[in-house]
């Protein structure tokens, strides 16, 4: 696959011109590298959703259901009951275009579909068509079709386009959100049992195992030990950790990914290296889960059904094991949900109590409702107490910028907690141009579960407005790390900067904490936990066994 | 060429035309001076309040707002009140300020990718200035239209009118007179700003690309309104005091047709009745949609106050003592507390969830 992804000479050649045929008359155009794989059909049957079977996007036949186009009508009319917004988008766009260069897969890829008025047109031109009366009249020269197989390849090609991070929406003079309405989209297409791989598997994964990944709880122990391994060996401290540990104060959920793949797995290396810090220091009690071991809902991405069904077990574990609160771990589409919809899907949650940190006394008044803080809160927090002791300059290698993710910043507004403690734990940090970060920022181009292997080319076309701007800072600044909040950046950057800035790494904020924090009973730290050398600090001692096998390796 | 465009305009220019010849055949100035607008008032009035009631009948299942700004969180961060607003007055800043100054429009950035492989976004105000100016404009004049429904005519209206009409203009020759009575500047900015976001429309590609007849329709009706408006005012001289007679007749229901009433009159009256007749069932209604959004008009305290959702109903989970039975015997070997030990005799399988099927 990576032989037949362009060089990146190739893929900025971008042309942002629309064509001359109207855009109903330009049919659509299913291209390798630019879409998921199907659904696998155990998948979407374990979870019960409708219509599983072997299907091709490629091939002519979807081996659609009879009365799928009835399906459709009817599901849209559902949603346009039950969902104010849904129906208001349908009708209030104006068409003034403001948003149609916002959208980083228009950026990157120049097709006039990705514009993202006329993604939602897409759908509503069906809309139209069904549900009004002018529409019925006077048909395609006022925007209206009916539904065909062409247009449902047509939605299903560009809502898979679309990675519901609300940039468009900011821009919109109506806040009409593209993610609403990708949202919808998707929810029909999944009554016909359209999914892509990349979101039905995981989904299925995490409601039999609890994340994601599939990660049995034996295995997800095991990885936390591999963990404890690797910490003692770069700091000398064999740390502890509490697992489904009934009656702790805390439970602790983040996302899957940071347990099994790089560079997340140091960022959850710097999650127990924290915790067992403040355990040393403070007491502190909190338990990580495998039951409730995944704090990203691929479910948001499939229907708000599924969504509601995959966070139950965030609550759900919180009070079997009988903690105050929960703590949530660096993601981006988790906290949109955590944020905006899990009080009100699975809530109240009268068996929780306000969360309080027990180090500092901080009441977190604005989680008092759905009892669930971000890491980035209460590490802020406690660092502005004076409860860490940290070096940052054993970060001083590091020239850093930070990548805010979509959903924590336009469905939440998360920007200085992460930056204060950026600002504390290494001294050489810059932002990007202003345009491009906080409610500007851009997506990393596989958000909304668009990061698999096979659509490589959409990601890196989609990344590239992102990438664009990490290039600016590393030139400007000679940047070479690229901080974020969010496992899916942490496993989508770091092929884009390969791809596009070769020199900049990624890393999440909490891996840059335990990089700087002192433990309690540490050695002198030589590497960071990568198992790198910290420039200045290599230890001299020569061990040839060592030398050899890294130069092996490269 | 382009039907989407080309359509309206013919469609426009036909009803302009119906009205013209139409108000000259004595009898049907009734028709066009009173039992249209009286119908396309019934049908704005309605169409309107159905619209919107259509709209608030579907619930808001979730708090989705659009934060753009600093969450309020801990004390001693700076809080972004109207970007993020929490609190009432805080939402009703944000949507004032999104609905008095259009300010999401206001950030507007055009994309531009260099040579070089370099992307940038520069300012783009142009939009926002077009939309402000025709939004404004059409607001004055609608102001100075109550002038015609109102005796004696209400001081504010007088105000706006002079503010108005500040700037004079007096062209005076035997052949051309121009700028008496006094100018009117919300006029002219409201026929250029169509004309600009028409020109728009048609000259910027990507633009061009999503528009279609009811993008174009009603900028090529309100052209007419300003148009015959202008041509009324300024031009022909319509009998302004048998004009506000019949428009007073209309707005206390006794109807009447004076004498002298110039066939622009009826025109112009004609396309401002198809205009509104025409709203309900349009993007037009962004009006009243704009209120309603439920990314701008929510509180964004998501996580200190719950929001219900009215339609919120129990879905299947997979239990934790499904999860438990399926790894018991993993989760024991591993060391993990679990809520059942094993019983050591049977030896049977855990049964997996599928088995429910």
């Amino acid at each position: 696959m990576a032989d037949e992804t362009p060089r990146p000479e190739e893929l900025i050649q971008i042309d942002h011109r629309p064509p001359k045929k109207d855009w109903m008359d330009v049919p659509v155009n299913i291209r390798k590298g630019m879409y998921c794989y199907a659904a696998n059909p155990k998948s979407v049957e374990y979870v019960g959703l409708p219509h599983a079977r072997e299907w091709n996007p490629m091939e002519e036949d979807w081996k659609l259901p009879e009365d799928w186009q009835d399906i459709i009508h009817k599901g849209f009319k559902e949603r346009l009951d039950k969902f104010r917004s849904f129906r208001v988008f349908m009708d209030i766009c104006v068409r003034c275009g403001a948003c149609a260069d916002k959208c980083h897969y228009f950026i990157g890829t120049g097709d006039p579909k990705n514009m993202p008025v006329l993604r939602a047109e897409l759908l509503r031109s069906v809309y139209r068509n069904d549900f009004t009366r002018m529409g019925k009249i006077l048909g395609k020269v006022n925007g209206a079709r009916p539904m065909s197989l062409d247009v449902l390849k047509e939605w299903w090609y560009y809502l898979f386009q679309c990675s519901e991070c609300r940039r468009c929406s900011v821009f919109c003079p109506y806040g009409i959100d593209t993610a609403e309405i990708t949202i919808m989209g998707r929810e029909l297409l999944n009554l016909l049992g359209l999914n892509v791989d990349w979101i039905a598997t995981p989904v299925a994964n995490c409601y039999r195992t609890g994340n994601h990944l599939g990660i049995q709880p034996h295995a997800f122990k095991d990885m936390l030990d591999f963990f404890v391994e690797d910490i003692e060996e770069i700091t000398g401290v064999p740390v502890e950790y509490n697992i489904n540990k009934k009656g702790a104060d805390i439970l602790f959920i983040t996302p899957s990914g940071d347990v099994f793949a790089d560079p997340g797995t140091y960022t959850a290396m710097g999650y127990l290296m924290l915790f067992h810090y403040l355990k040393e220091k403070y007491g502190f009690d909190v338990t990580w889960s495998t039951y409730g071991s995944e704090g990203g809902n691929f479910g948001f991405f499939t229907s708000h059904e599924t969504m509601k069904r995959l966070n139950s077990k965030m609550y759900a574990e919180a009070k079997r094991l009988g903690v105050k609160w929960i703590l949530g771990g660096e993601c981006g589409h988790m906290w949109r949900v955590i944020n905006q919809y899990m009080d009100t899907m699975n809530g109240p949650t009268d068996f929780l109590e306000e969360p309080v940190s027990p180090i500092t006394g901080t009441k977190f008044e604005n989680a008092r409702s759905n009892k669930m803080v971000h890491i980035a809160e209460f590490t802020a927090d406690l660092i502005k107490h004076g409860k860490l002791e940290l070096d940052p300059s054993r970060n001083d290698h590091l020239k850093v910028t930070f990548h805010d993710s979509c959903n924590p910043s336009r469905g939440m507004g998360i920007f200085e907690e992460p930056r204060y403690v950026i600002n504390n734990v290494c001294n050489h940090f810059y932002e990007m141009p202003a345009n491009t970060i906080r409610e500007n920022t851009f997506c990393c181009g596989s958000g909304a579960g668009l990061n698999a292997g096979e659509n490589m080319e959409l990601r890196l076309t989609g990344g590239l407005p992102r990438a664009n701007a990490v290039k600016h800072v590393h030139e400007s600044h000679g940047v070479n790390m690229l901080a974020c909040i969010c496992a899916i950046d942490r496993a989508a950057l770091p092929p884009l900067m390969e791809y596009w800035v070769p020199e900049v790494d990624v890393t999440g904020l909490h891996e840059m904490v335990a990089n700087a924090l002192i433990m309690p009973g540490e050695n002198e730290r030589s590497t960071d936990l990568r198992g790198e050398d910290i420039p200045g600090r290599e230890v001299v001692e020569e061990e040839t066994e060592g030398e050899s096998e890294e130069q092996a390796d490269e | 060429m382009n039907s989407r465009y080309i359509v309206p305009l013919i469609a426009v220019i036909v009803l302009f035309l119906i009205a013209y010849l139409g108000a000259q055949v004595s009898g049907l100035q009734y028709v066009f001076g009173v039992v249209v607008p009286y119908l396309a008032i019934l049908t704005f009035v309605v169409g309107f309040a159905y619209r919107v009631i259509s709209w608030t009948r579907s619930p808001v299942p979730f708090a989705i707002p659009t934060t753009g700004g600093q969450q309020k969180s801990l004390p001693w961060v700076q809080h972004s009140q109207f970007d993020n607003p929490v609190k009432g007055w805080q939402v009703v800043g944000r949507m004032a300020l999104e609905i008095l100054t259009f300010r999401s429009l206001f950030r507007n950035t055009r994309m531009k990718l260099t040579q070089g492989g370099r992307l940038a976004y520069q300012l783009e105000i142009f939009l926002w200035v077009g939309a402000l100016a025709f939004h404004y404009a059409f607001l004055v004049v609608l102001i100075r239209h109550l002038r015609f429904f109102t005796e004696p005519v209400p001081y504010f209206v007088q105000l706006v009118e002079n503010i108005d009409s500040f700037f004079r203009v007096e062209i005076i020759y035997p052949i051309f007179k121009f700028g008496v009575p006094g100018v009117y500047l919300s006029g002219f900015v409201l026929l250029a700003a169509v004309s600009y976001l028409f020109l728009r429309r048609l000259f910027v590609r990507q633009v061009k690309y999503i528009s279609i007849a009811s993008d174009y329709f009603p900028l090529f009706l309100i052209f007419g309104i300003a148009f015959s408006g202008i041509l009324m005012r300024y031009f022909t001289k319509t009998d302004v005091t048998a004009a506000k007679e019949l428009t007073l007749g209309l707005i206390t229901f006794r109807p009447t047709i004076p004498d002298g009433i110039s066939a622009v009159f009826f025109v112009h009256v004609f396309l401002v009745s198809i205009l509104i007749a025409y709203f309900p069932f349009s993007k037009l209604m962004h009006l009243g949609g704009v209120f309603l959004s439920p990314t701008r008009n929510m509180p964004t305290d998501t996580r200190a106050r719950r929001h219900v959702n009215p339609w919120n109903y129990p879905v299947p989970v997979h239990t934790y003592e499904e999860y438990e039975d399926e790894f018991r015997e993993k989760m024991v070997e591993a060391g993990l507390p679990v809520e059942k030990m094993p019983e050591p005799a049977a030896a049977e399988e855990p049964e997996p969830a599928e088995e429910k099927e």
